[in-house]
């Protein structure tokens, strides 16, 4: 005999609440952390020559190819990080989702150009 | 009818690899509002489900693909140390200074926000499958990234066509 609706639903709502949330957490926050990189490497770039002049890894492209990449490596290396340290684990996810917005603010922020232009290049 | 294949990569970057991302959003973002556990029966969160799977994988992948192709394929174009390339052009004209130097600077940047958010609702998407029904303090953190991404991408395709207007990659 099938289980009624309302059987299946508390299974699952039971189901939902097995899953930690620590790799969802780890995956959200990285993402908070590659825009974070995003921003302040562009203000970086715009103050100082000599970080826009390290992060040309392409000169068809310049600066933003540094900018771009190691904001992406960022990224990456912080969620595998975040997600070894929080595999299987249940976190409390409002001061991760906090931090995040923070991290996002930053990024956004970072990259507008009436902000970063704020800083002369020297 | 012709194109050169400076304006085909172009047309490629812009009209169909970022538009599908754009266009993708209303049902993404749907997709991911109307997935509660309220609304929906078991049977259809098992409908729903690998729908929304695809569609966001799909929009990771393509956003990815437009940075990349945006980058580094047609930007170096943009910006070639030629009087003649549409950076060189904007920045002669008083007139249209500000495109690039507001709108190009923007564009570059902000876009590369859109594929780190768009993978991150992606795997989340797949890591919860219908559980995500039941964790509406996840889903809606994933709809703000979602709108993010969208947003982000939005502003990169909004300069983008009218720098391109302005000053074509031909």
């Amino acid at each position: 005999m099938s289980s009624s609706l309302p059987e299946q639903v508390t299974a699952m709502e039971q189901a939902a609440r097995a899953v930690p949330n620590g790799p969802a957490a780890a995956a959200i926050l990285a993402a908070g952390i590659g825009a974070f990189s995003l921003g302040l490497l562009t203000t970086l770039a715009q103050a100082s020559k000599a970080v826009a002049g390290a992060l040309t890894f392409a000169a068809q492209v310049g600066p933003l190819s540094g900018k771009s990449t190691l904001a992406v490596v960022a990224y990456l290396v912080a969620w595998a990080i975040l997600a070894a340290r929080w595999r299987g684990k249940e976190v409390h996810f409002a001061p991760v989702w906090t931090a995040t917005l923070v991290l996002l603010a930053f990024g956004l922020v970072g990259t507008f150009p009436l902000f970063y232009e704020l800083f002369p290049s020297r | 009818m012709s194109l050169t294949d400076r304006e085909a990569w172009t047309v490629l970057h812009g009209m169909l690899l970022g538009a599908v991302f754009l266009l993708a959003f209303a049902g993404g973002l749907a997709g991911l509002w109307s997935l509660r556990a309220e609304f929906l029966t078991p049977g259809g969160l098992r409908e729903r489900i690998p729908r929304l799977e695809i569609g966001v994988l799909v929009m990771a992948v393509v956003a990815w693909l437009t940075v990349i192709t945006g980058t580094w394929i047609v930007y170096p174009w943009y910006r070639a140390p030629t009087p003649d390339s549409p950076r060189s052009k904007l920045l002669a004209n008083p007139n249209t200074a500000l495109w690039h130097r507001f709108g190009m600077e923007w564009k570059e940047h902000v876009a590369w926000l859109a594929p780190i958010l768009a993978t991150t609702v992606a795997f989340v998407v797949f890591y919860y499958g219908p559980r995500l029904a039941h964790e509406p303090k996840i889903r809606n953190a994933l709809i703000m990234l979602f709108t993010l991404a969208f947003v982000a991408a939005a502003v990169a395709g909004l300069f983008g066509a009218f720098l391109n207007k302005a000053a074509p990659t031909t």
